[in-house]
């Protein structure tokens, strides 16, 4: 099973870091191959999973959504219902785990909407760890309510002025701070981006969402969906999902955000419109100039808000196994209010691409079909953001 | 032997310690940058380290992020700096080696970036977001065109991979004094000498030491025991202070010179 021992799903990956931090990935490397297997941690993440985080999340079939668009079946994978409000909380419950074991005393994360910050401050507060996010100016501004959540949660926020003060300069900074003080300090990463081993765990950590649709669509339907379809910014909640389904006949999905356009300079479409290129620690696609500069990404949605893309999902794409489509901001908008109002669950903008997209399919296709869409979030942090624009 | 190497020896037999001088190349703009080479090389400058500016620099600290963010403003490109370099080298033959992300570089092409550097009369290339693990096409490439892969070692760089590094490094290690990024600090840590002998131990490759060295005082404490010290934030921050106005190169050139003569005379 990939990736490979240097870190590479087929050409993408790696370790692309300062020496500094080499050994501590070395370290959590080794650690983690023994974690991976160690039936104690597992049954503690388990236990954690369920009675803390609220697993297993239900797989709700949208009726009247389904109904209102008259084609395919639509099943919603409520990760929305988790503690914190989205399917951060997997991740950071598996890495705290993991760097209490190591014996660190201090977490940092960056965080780009404030789920995973909000999500890693939490795990952090229930385990008595020092803690200190990394966000960007510009996101702290459109995330107010997260940003309140983890102080009350007791992590100290700190805002990163660099570039598009946006998520991947929060994750420049905490990989600076990680860099300075690698001796006590573990780094929880929110995605299944950085480099080696981090998409390789954060996608195990998040494989629980997968592996629960795929048991709850077979224990409804007696048969498994069509399409599988998530949001992609990084790509933690699509790879969660996806990974149970890339042996099955199931078609994969991941939405991008298209910003203003796809064909405009304001997107955060780097599957489909970046080139292979090194952010973060990894080989990826990603959004560049000509001489190799980052490019900045824009889209509604902070979590999506992302020049980057986990190196796994370049490998789907590349070999075809999963398909990568992208979402305007207003495609996003109309996803958002259409789930709203015919089932009552407000989703997360990020979620509302998915939702949206999943919709437009799901029209095409005949009543005989099943999709089953990740909601990733709710939408509760967003609603400003919502008020301000309708 | 390449430029670098020459230097190093020429040096030994002066029983004599390299400054190695870091510049963004475009900060403020590559005007600039061509008329503050060849004076930092008569300010005594051995080896000159030149940036090429990258949107997210992840192991730089803010004077050298801000140093990057105005060159790419100006809109500096990595063909111009080749270029700049290019007419340089009618007028100096001072080592310089350039620094960089690996991005840049990939994009760039790695082969291409190498060959141009040869062609251009770069002498180096120090990636710092590049261990030697991922850095298989760059040293196969650097080696067939005589120019220097120079690799990093770090406080918490094991004495395995020590080896490893001392293994693929040409020109010089660059040990990172401390765990951080870039950027002057009033203290250095006192293990800096025992990791330096360390490395030294292990190989016959000069040993340089970067990050975090600010005044006179510091760069003679540190070319007590290495083989050469840089300086890079402390010298940006003096170019910063000094942008726009009329007399930035000689107060750079003063400045430069106080380091020189410090380490010179170590």
């Amino acid at each position: 099973m990939l990736p490979d021992k240097r870190g590479y799903f087929n050409g993408f990956g790696g370790k692309f870091v300062p020496e500094t931090l080499m050994a501590a990935l070395e370290e959590l490397e080794s650690e983690y191959k023994k974690t991976r297997t160690d039936k104690r941690f597992l049954e503690q993440f388990k236990y954690y999973l369920s009675e803390y985080a609220g697993r297993p999340t239900p797989l709700y079939f949208a009726k009247r959504l389904t109904e209102e668009l008259g084609g395919a079946k639509i099943y919603l994978k409520r990760e929305d219902l988790l503690h914190t409000g989205a399917h951060k909380i997997n991740n950071t419950l598996g890495q705290v785990l993991l760097a209490i074991r190591m014996g660190k005393k201090r977490i940092i994360a960056e965080t780009g909407a404030g789920q995973h910050g909000v999500a890693t401050a939490t795990v952090a507060a229930l385990f008595g760890l020092k803690c200190e996010i990394f966000m960007g100016e510009e996101d702290i501004k459109r995330q107010a309510v997260n940003v309140f959540k983890m102080k009350l949660l007791g992590a100290k926020v700190t805002p990163v002025s660099s570039g598009s003060k946006t998520l991947k300069d929060a994750m420049n900074e905490a990989i600076r701070d990680w860099v300075t003080n690698v001796r006590d300090t573990y780094y929880l990463i929110g995605s299944v981006a950085g480099p080696h081993p981090y998409p390789m765990m954060v996608r195990d950590f998040q494989s629980i969402i997968g592996i629960e649709a795929r048991r709850q669509i077979k224990e409804k339907e007696k048969r498994l969906p069509d399409h599988v379809v998530a949001c992609v910014g990084g790509g933690s909640n699509a790879m969660g999902i996806f990974h149970a389904f890339l042996k099955d006949d199931v078609m994969l999905l991941g939405v991008e955000a298209a910003g203003l356009g796809i064909d405009t300079a304001h997107h955060a479409a780097t599957l489909c419109r970046g080139s292979v290129g090194v952010l973060h620690g990894s080989k990826s696609f990603i959004l560049q100039n000509d001489d190799g500069q980052i490019g900045i990404a824009h889209s509604i949605s902070a979590g999506l808000d992302y020049p980057g893309v986990g190196p796994e999902h370049s490998y789907l794409k590349k070999s075809g196994r999963a398909k990568y489509v992208a979402v305007t901001d207003k495609q996003a908008l109309e996803g958002f209010q259409m789930l709203t109002k015919t089932e009552g669950i407000i989703p997360a903008l990020e979620s509302s691409h998915a939702i949206y997209y999943a919709a437009k399919l799901a029209k095409k296709l005949k009543k005989n079909k099943i999709i089953i869409v990740c909601v990733s979030g709710r939408g509760d942090k967003d609603i400003d953001i919502v008020r301000g624009i309708l | 032997m390449n430029r670098i190497d020459r230097k190093f020896k020429s040096l030994k037999l002066k029983n004599k310690k390299a400054f190695i001088a870091y510049i963004t190349a475009g900060d403020p703009s590559l005007v600039v940058t061509a008329k503050l080479v060849p004076e930092l090389e008569k300010a005594g400058v051995d080896i000159l380290e030149l940036g090429i500016p990258f949107s997210d620099p992840m192991a730089d600290g803010p004077t050298i992020q801000a140093a990057s963010h105005r060159a790419l403003v100006g809109g500096v490109r990595i063909s111009k700096i080749f270029r700049m370099v290019g007419s340089l080298r009618k007028n100096t033959d001072m080592p310089i080696v350039f620094m960089t992300y690996y991005n840049p570089v990939f994009k760039y092409g790695v082969k291409k970036f190498i060959d141009d550097c040869s062609r251009y009369g770069v002498d180096g290339v120090i990636v710092p977001d590049l261990p030697c693990e991922e850095a298989g096409a760059l040293v196969k490439h650097a080696k067939a065109r005589g120019v220097a892969a120079i690799f990093l070692a770090a406080p918490t760089s094991t004495v395995a991979r020590i080896k490893k590094i001392a293994g693929f490094s040409t020109g010089f290690i660059y040990y990172v004094s401390l765990t951080g990024v870039t950027g002057a600090r009033r203290d250095l840590p006192v293990e800096m000498g025992s990791k330096v002998r360390c490395i030294k131990s292990v190989t016959k490759t000069p040993v340089c030491v970067g990050f975090g060295v600010s005044d006179a005082a510091q760069a003679k404490s540190v070319a007590k025991i290495a083989d050469g010290v840089i300086v890079g934030s402390a010298i940006v921050s003096v170019i910063a202070n000094n942008t726009g106005k009329r007399d930035l190169v000689a107060k750079v050139v003063k400045f430069t010179k106080s380091l020189a003569r410090a380490v010179h005379n170590a």
